[in-house]
C-alpha cells in the first residue's frame, strides 16, 4: 500500500471521528446548560479549551458566547479544526483514496458534505440545531458502517483503525483535562460537590459512556470511578486503555510497526498502568496531561514509520 | 401539457434522434414514445434526480480560472443519444483499422521513418513537428504498439455517416464520464432500459486491465500496474481516480515513485519500496521525467525515460505517440492507412486543406469567413478560428498566424455537425449540436468502446462542445434494431 494513501485513509479516520465527536459535545453541551446553576463554571467556551483552540478562537473572537463558539466550532471556514474544514478535509482525503475506500463512501461524505453546506444556519440556530447535529451524527455513522461491513480487512483497514482509535484515545484524555481542570476551578467545597456530578456525568454523556458506566460499574457517578473507566475500561471502546489496544492489535499486522509497537506497550505499561484512582486534583492533571503529550507523540511516531518524506 | 415534440425542428441539419418534425429514426423509436409519456412534471422529477445523483456521486470536473480551480457538477443532458448498432458496427472497425495503421506510422518515425523516405508524408513535418521525441528513436514498445489509449474524436455531417475529426492519441480523457453517464442514466430512467436492447458498455475498465497488463515486462507474475496522475488540481483527477479504483490499479503521483539504480521504478509504499510494472500515465510527455524533458517538472519521476528504454517498465501511451496528434499528421491518414494497411479507411477524414501548401493556403486566406482553422498540435479546443462565427479582426488575426507559421496551421470546411434533441430550459427540447468520443485500446489486441462519450454544444447554434468551454454530455446508446425484430418473431 503506497505510504501517501496509507496517510490520507489515517486522516480520514481522524477527521471522522473528529466530526462526530464535535457534533456529540456541542449537543449534549446544548442539554447540559439548561441544568447548571447560572454560577457554574462551565460554558460553552469549555469546547474551546477541551480541544485546545483558545489561540484560534481568541484570534477571531471577542466574545466567548455561545453563538461565536457554535460558529467558530460548525462552520468558520478559515479555522481547520471547524466542522465544515474537517469535512472538507475527509472528502478530500476519500477523493483522492478512491481506489481502497468503498464507493458508497465517497457517495455518502458528498451528501454529508452538502446537507452541511446547505444547512449550516440551522446548526447555529437552537431550535433546529439538535436535528442538525444528529443528521451530521447519523452521517458519519453510516460511513462507519460502510467500512465495517465492506471494507477488506486489508493495510489500508488497519490504518483506519490506526486514525480512529488514535483520535478517540486522544479525544477522551482531552474530555478527562477538561472534566478535571472544571473542578479545580471550583471555588469552594459547596460549589464542588454542586457542580461535581454535574461535570463527571456530562464527561460520560459527551463520550456516549454513561449507560455502559452504570452498567459496569455499578456505581454512583463519581470522580475517581468514571476517571478509572474512562482511563481503563477493557470494554469501552473509547476509553484510553481499550484504544491503546486496538492501535497495538493493528500494529500487529502492520510491516515495520517495531518502534510504534514499543511506544504503544511503554504508554499501556509505564503510564497506564501506573494510574491509581487515588489521584485527584493537581497531580491528576499532570498525570492527564502527560498521557496526552505521550498519545500526540505516537502520531509523530506513525508518521516517522508509515509516511516518511523519503528524501 | 405534454412535451411539445411536434415543434421539434432540426432545421436542416442531420439531427439523430428525429428525421422530420414529429417523425423519430428507427433506432429511437421507443426512446422518443417513451419520452412523450411523461408528464412535465415527472420529467422535470427525473433531471432533478440526474442532477442529484451527480452531485452524491460526486462526478466533477476540475475547471481553472482566475479564483482559483472550480470543482463543477458534471454538465449531462437526460436524452440520450442513439445509434444503430449496424451503423456503429462499421465505425467501430474503421476505428480499430485507423489505429492499428497509427500505431505502425510511430513505429517507423522512431525507427526505419520508411514512410519519409518513400515520399508519402514530406520530411519536414516530421521534423516540426512539436510532439515528435527524438529520445524515443530506436526504443520497440511491446507489441510495437505506442498508443495503447486513444480517444478519438467523431462527428457526423448532414449525410449522416461518421467523419473522423481528431485523434487524441497523448493523454486522451472522458471515459470515466460515459461511464458515469449511463450510471446516471440507470438510475434516472430504469424503465427504459428494459425496454430497449441497449447495448452495456461497463467493461471498459476490465479491458483497460488486460491492455495495460499485456504490457508487463515480468509476465510469469502478477502485473502491477499504477496510473500516474498530475494530482487533485488537475481537469481529470475524477477519472484518474475512477480508473484506479475500477481496475484495482495503485493511483500514484510522481512524487510516489522512484527510480533506483537498477533502471526500475517503485513506489513508496509502508513496507518500503514495490517494484512498478506499467505506468497508465495521465500527464504529458514534457512532464514525465526532469531528467530528459522539462527540468523543472515535480510532476514526474527522474528517470522514468531510462526505466523505460530499459525495458523494466511499460508506459501507456508511450512517450512521442503524440507525434500522431499532429493535425498536418491527421490529414494524411488515408494515406498512412493505405501504405501500412494496403486498405481503405472504412472512416473518412473531415476534408483538410494544409497551409503549408502554397495553393491551398491560398484558398484558405481567401475563405476564412467559410472554414474552420486550427493549430496542428493544440487540444481541448483552444486556438480555433470558427469562420463562420468570427468577426473581421479575429480573421486578420488568424490571416497572420498562418502566414507566419504555415506547418502549424490547418483549415476544415464548416461542417453541418449533426445533433440531437436536448434539454433547454424546463423541458423543452431542443436541437443541439454533438461529436462522439469513442475510446480505442491497443496492445495484443484492440477494443472499442460501445459508443463514447457524447459531448454537447448547450449554446443554440454553438459548435463547441469542450467541457472546459460550457459543453455538456449525454449518454451513449447503441441499439440493436434487428434484436427487436427477432423479439417481435418469437410472439
Amino acid at each position: 500500500m503506497l505510504s501517501k494513501v496509507a496517510e490520507r485513509v489515517y486522516w480520514t479516520a481522524r477527521y471522522l471521528e473528529r466530526i462526530e465527536s464535535t457534533a456529540r459535545l456541542i449537543s449534549i453541551y446544548d442539554k447540559l446548560l439548561f441544568d447548571l446553576p447560572r454560577s457554574g463554571k462551565i460554558s460553552w467556551y469549555n469546547l474551546i479549551t477541551i480541544n485546545s483552540l483558545e489561540a484560534d478562537f481568541n484570534n477571531r473572537y471577542a466574545v466567548r458566547d455561545e453563538r461565536n463558539v457554535i460558529k467558530f466550532l460548525l462552520g468558520d471556514e478559515s479555522s481547520s479544526s471547524s466542522m465544515v474544514s474537517s469535512l472538507k478535509a475527509v472528502r478530500e482525503n476519500v477523493r483522492t483514496t478512491r481506489d481502497v475506500i468503498p464507493a458508497d463512501v465517497w457517495y455518502l461524505i458528498n451528501e454529508l458534505n452538502l446537507y452541511v453546506q446547505e444547512n449550516l444556519s440551522l446548526g447555529v440556530n437552537r431550535s433546529k440545531r439538535h436535528e442538525f447535529l444528529n443528521e451530521i451524527i447519523r452521517g458519519c455513522q453510516q460511513m462507519l458502517g460502510i467500512l465495517y461491513s465492506d471494507m477488506p480487512h486489508d493495510a489500508a483497514w488497519l490504518f483506519l483503525r490506526l486514525g480512529r482509535n488514535l483520535e478517540r484515545a486522544d479525544m477522551t484524555s482531552r474530555n478527562i483535562d477538561a472534566a478535571v481542570s472544571g473542578m479545580l476551578e471550583a471555588d469552594d467545597i459547596e460549589e464542588a460537590v454542586n457542580s461535581g456530578q454535574i461535570i463527571w456525568l456530562n464527561l460520560l454523556r459527551s463520550l456516549n459512556a454513561d449507560i455502559s458506566y452504570r452498567r459496569a460499574t455499578r456505581e454512583a457517578v463519581k470522580g475517581e470511578a468514571v476517571v478509572n473507566y474512562l482511563l481503563t475500561g477493557r470494554e469501552f471502546p473509547k476509553s484510553v486503555a481499550y484504544c491503546l489496544k486496538a492501535l497495538s492489535d493493528s500494529c500487529a499486522d502492520l510491516p515495520n510497526a517495531e518502534s510504534v509497537a514499543s511506544d504503544i506497550d511503554d504508554i499501556r505499561h509505564r503510564i497506564l498502568a501506573k494510574y491509581s484512582p487515588e489521584l485527584e486534583g493537581q497531580p491528576l492533571r499532570d498525570y492527564v496531561n502527560e498521557l496526552q503529550i505521550r498519545i500526540i507523540n505516537m502520531h509523530q511516531r506513525i508518521s516517522q514509520t508509515w509516511f516518511p518524506a523519503w528524501d | 401539457m405534454q412535451q411539445d415534440w411536434k415543434a421539434y425542428d432540426p432545421a436542416g441539419f442531420y439531427d439523430e434522434l428525429i428525421s422530420s418534425p414529429g417523425n423519430a429514426r428507427l433506432p429511437a423509436k421507443k426512446l422518443i414514445s417513451y419520452l412523450k409519456s411523461l408528464s412535465p412534471e415527472d420529467f422535470a422529477a427525473r433531471r432533478q434526480a440526474a442532477d442529484a445523483t451527480i452531485k452524491a456521486m460526486g462526478v466533477t470536473f476540475t475547471v481553472y480560472t482566475d479564483e482559483g480551480n472550480i470543482d463543477r457538477a458534471w454538465p449531462f443532458d437526460i436524452i440520450p443519444r442513439v445509434i444503430a448498432k449496424k451503423q456503429w458496427d462499421k465505425a467501430e472497425a474503421g476505428l480499430k483499422q485507423r489505429l492499428q495503421a497509427l500505431n505502425m506510422f510511430i513505429d517507423d518515425l522512431y525507427h526505419d521513418q520508411k514512410i519519409i523516405k518513400d515520399g508519402i508524408i514530406p520530411e519536414f513535418v516530421l521534423k516540426q513537428s512539436a510532439n515528435y521525441r527524438p529520445e524515443c528513436e530506436g526504443i520497440s514498445p511491446a507489441f510495437g504498439v505506442w498508443a495503447h489509449v486513444c480517444g478519438t474524436d467523431l462527428v457526423r455531417d448532414d449525410d449522416g455517416e461518421f467523419y473522423v475529426l481528431e485523434d487524441n492519441l497523448r493523454v486522451p480523457s472522458g471515459v470515466s464520464y460515459m461511464l458515469e453517464n449511463r450510471s446516471i442514466m440507470k438510475r434516472v430512467f430504469p424503465d427504459i432500459f428494459e425496454q430497449v436492447d441497449i447495448a452495456p458498455i461497463g467493461d471498459y475498465p476490465a479491458r483497460l486491465f488486460d491492455t495495460l497488463s499485456a504490457l508487463s515486462p515480468r509476465q510469469d507474475d502478477k502485473p502491477v500496474i499504477a496510473v500516474l496522475t498530475p494530482g487533485i488540481f488537475n481537469s481529470a483527477y475524477f477519472e484518474h481516480a475512477f480508473l484506479a479504483q475500477q481496475m484495482g490499479a495503485e493511483l500514484v503521483e510522481g512524487s510516489d515513485l522512484v527510480v533506483q539504480d537498477d533502471d526500475c521504478v517503485y513506489m513508496k509504499t509502508i513496507a518500503g519500496l514495490e517494484r512498478v510494472d506499467i505506468i497508465y500515465r495521465r500527464i504529458d510527455d514534457l512532464f514525465l521525467d526532469p531528467e530528459v524533458f522539462n527540468k523543472s517538472s515535480v510532476l514526474g519521476v527522474p528517470g522514468l525515460m531510462r526505466a523505460w528504454r530499459a525495458g523494466n517498465v511499460a508506459l501507456a501511451n508511450a512517450p512521442g505517440a503524440g507525434v500522431a496528434d499532429d493535425k498536418v499528421v491527421y490529414a494524411y491518414v488515408p494515406q498512412v492507412i493505405k501504405y501500412y494497411l494496403d486498405q481503405d479507411p472504412l472512416i473518412s477524414n473531415v476534408e483538410t486543406y494544409l497551409c503549408y501548401d502554397d495553393k491551398q493556403r491560398e484558398y484558405v486566406l481567401a475563405n476564412l469567413d467559410k472554414l474552420v482553422v486550427k493549430p496542428a498540435n493544440e487540444s481541448g479546443g483552444y486556438g480555433m478560428l470558427v469562420g463562420p462565427h468570427s468577426t473581421k479582426k479575429e480573421r486578420d488575426t488568424f490571416a497572420e498566424l498562418i502566414q507566419k507559421n504555415p506547418r502549424n496551421y490547418i483549415a476544415q470546411p464548416t461542417l453541418k455537425l449533426s445533433t440531437a434533441p436536448t434539454i433547454v430550459g424546463k423541458h423543452t427540447p431542443e436541437p443541439r449540436h454533438l461529436d462522439l468520443r469513442p475510446f480505442i485500446l491497443q496492445a495484443e489486441d484492440s477494443y472499442v468502446t460501445t459508443g463514447g462519450l457524447t459531448r454537447v454544444a448547450m449554446k443554440k447554434g454553438s459548435l463547441v462542445v469542450n467541457s472546459s468551454q460550457g459543453g455538456g454530455s449525454k449518454d451513449t446508446w447503441i441499439v440493436d434494431t434487428d434484436a427487436d425484430k427477432k423479439a417481435g418473431g418469437k410472439d
